[in-house]
């Protein structure tokens, strides 16, 4: 049974259809990495399976449990199972660093502060950050040490389900490195699922034991990592190289 | 003439539908009060942040409309040598309407667009989502707090406006319009009655929660960046003047329509 099933969800905003009928499956412990262009929907994908949005139709499966209608009380047990990583790191500002790791323990489940503080200290140390910075505000951070609090937030609760919104975007190549390498240390300690959704190749190659294709709302292919340079799929080959020419035209409006 | 009363119905149809969002979202807050996990801290810094702070701007303006309103009422009622009634005139007019309006209108602006403008934001960099994945319901832990604050700090800050606007009648009804002190106080108590300090209360409470609901709202449902953040603060504050106003006028309906 696959941790994650996903069946002919659809999601529009308005006219638009963002989501035209996914169908995507991610094993227990696998990691899977969904690439795409800029508003392709990758993003909408990942808040459909977290219930972030609802999906018009189409089923959403977690360890066989559908997931799309689901009641708020059960959403929010389900969420204790989910870690996420956001684009913009999605740190709470109000709070310094050590909160921000520490919340999910403390607000979501009830834990003491003394000993959620604990355990956000060796999240921390894991993604390589010392315990001065634990009292600072995310404000007071560069991008690749806020990228850095976040992966520990996402961590902190030992989820089964990671999910990394471009992981590696708006940092430089070392710093994308070492999230890289970050990424695949936390995930293969906790023994966990991972879904990334990233338009950063390198990034993809590193992290993914598999990878699907996203294009207007439909998964074009999919497959092995090893496989994606010679999937034979052009939307795959326009993509992997970053040729302009081929069957993908970039919008240049948002719908 | 069809496609004009289409318009009409278009924009009757579009504000039920905006006012139906704005119950359900409030009814939604308030039901997950019902269940823990509870926030009594937050809701006491929320208690700091629209009360404590406030008191300045709510002391200032209310000592000088206290003033003002001494001075008009003198002006005017001296025509028809009513001079007299000025103490109660002010007393009155503080306590049943411009405390609680003034006071109201100063915090929407202050405190409204503070709470649409940090919620806003919070939604426009997926803070908001983030709580949610931290399975934090945002509704309980940014609404309600804010919700409940309003709820009670308003009429907090109304009692002290009250005092203050009354004392600044008396400083002008008694240095510059020469009125006895004593005398002054006299009649600032003979006619006062409960019900017109109640009602004003009353009204606060009601406004304070009009405030952090439409700044709640505002916020929890802006979009588009900076631009969206900006666009929910300033509806925030337009529309919690413009309920302001109208349940002031339906509230004093209320309580001293015969």
């Amino acid at each position: 049974m696959a941790k994650i099933s996903v069946r002919g969800v659809e999601k529009s905003f308005g006219r638009k259809r963002v989501l035209d009928g996914i169908e995507l499956d991610c094993a227990a412990g696998e990691s899977l990495v969904v690439i795409g262009g800029s508003g392709t929907g990758k993003s909408v994908l990942v808040k459909c399976i977290l219930g972030l949005l609802r999906p018009e139709t189409g089923s959403i499966r977690i360890d066989g449990v559908e997931t799309v209608g689901m009641r708020r009380a059960d959403r929010e047990r389900l969420m204790q199972k989910f870690g996420m990583l956001f684009q913009g790191s999605a740190l709470f500002d109000s709070l310094p660093v050590w909160e921000n790791v520490a919340f999910g323990l403390i607000e979501g489940r009830g834990m003491a502060r003394d000993k959620a503080r604990d355990i956000a200290a060796t999240k921390l140390a894991a993604v390589g950050l010392g315990a001065e910075i634990a009292e600072l505000r995310p404000a007071e951070l560069s991008g690749g040490m806020q990228k850095r609090v976040a992966l520990a937030r996402a961590i902190a609760a030992e989820p089964e389900i990671i999910f990394f919104d471009e992981p590696t975007t708006g940092l430089d190549p070392i710093m994308a490195d070492v999230i890289n390498e970050l990424i695949l240390k936390c995930v293969r300690e906790l023994g966990a699922t991972a879904v990334s959704i990233t338009h950063d190749m390198v990034s993809a190659r590193k992290i993914a034991d598999r990878i699907a294709m996203l294009h207007k709302g439909r998964i074009v292919w999919h497959g092995p990592t090893a496989e994606i340079d010679r999937s034979g799929n052009p939307f795959v080959d326009q993509f992997v190289h970053g040729r302009a020419e081929g069957p993908i035209r970039m919008e240049v409006r948002a719908a | 003439m069809s496609a004009f009363l289409a318009a009409i119905g278009t924009v009757f149809l579009g504000f039920l539908r905006a006012t139906g969002r704005l119950v359900l979202f409030a009814l939604l807050a308030l039901r997950a009060g019902l269940t823990p996990p509870f926030y009594p801290r937050l809701i006491l810094r929320q208690i700091v942040n629209i009360g404590y702070f406030s008191l300045p701007v709510v002391g200032l303006t209310a000592i000088f409309t206290g003033m003002v309103l001494a001075l008009q009422s003198y002006t005017g009622f001296s025509r028809f040598a009513a001079e007299g009634a000025v103490a109660t005139v002010v007393v009155l007019s503080m306590t049943r309407e411009l405390g609680p309006v003034i006071a109201a209108l100063m915090v929407a602006g202050r405190v409204g667009a503070a709470i649409a403008a940090e919620i806003g934001t919070m939604r426009v960099t997926d803070q908001i989502d983030a709580l949610t994945t931290l399975s934090t319901d945002p509704l309980r832990y940014l609404v309600l707090p804010r919700l409940i604050a309003g709820l009670l700090t308003l009429p907090a800050l109304v009692l002290v406006a009250d005092i203050i606007g009354v004392f600044g009648g008396f400083l002008v009804g008694t240095y510059k319009l020469a009125f006895n002190p004593s005398a002054y106080l006299a009649r600032t108590q003979e006619y006062l009655q409960t019900i017109d300090v109640v009602s004003g209360l009353v009204k606060a409470a009601v406004f304070g929660f009009i405030i952090a609901l439409m700044g709640c709202y505002h916020g929890y449902h802006s979009r588009g960046g900076a631009e969206g953040v900006g666009q929910a603060t300033t509806h925030a504050v337009v529309s919690a003047s413009i309920m302001i106003l109208l349940f002031n006028y339906m509230l004093t309906e209320a309580f001293f329509s015969r």
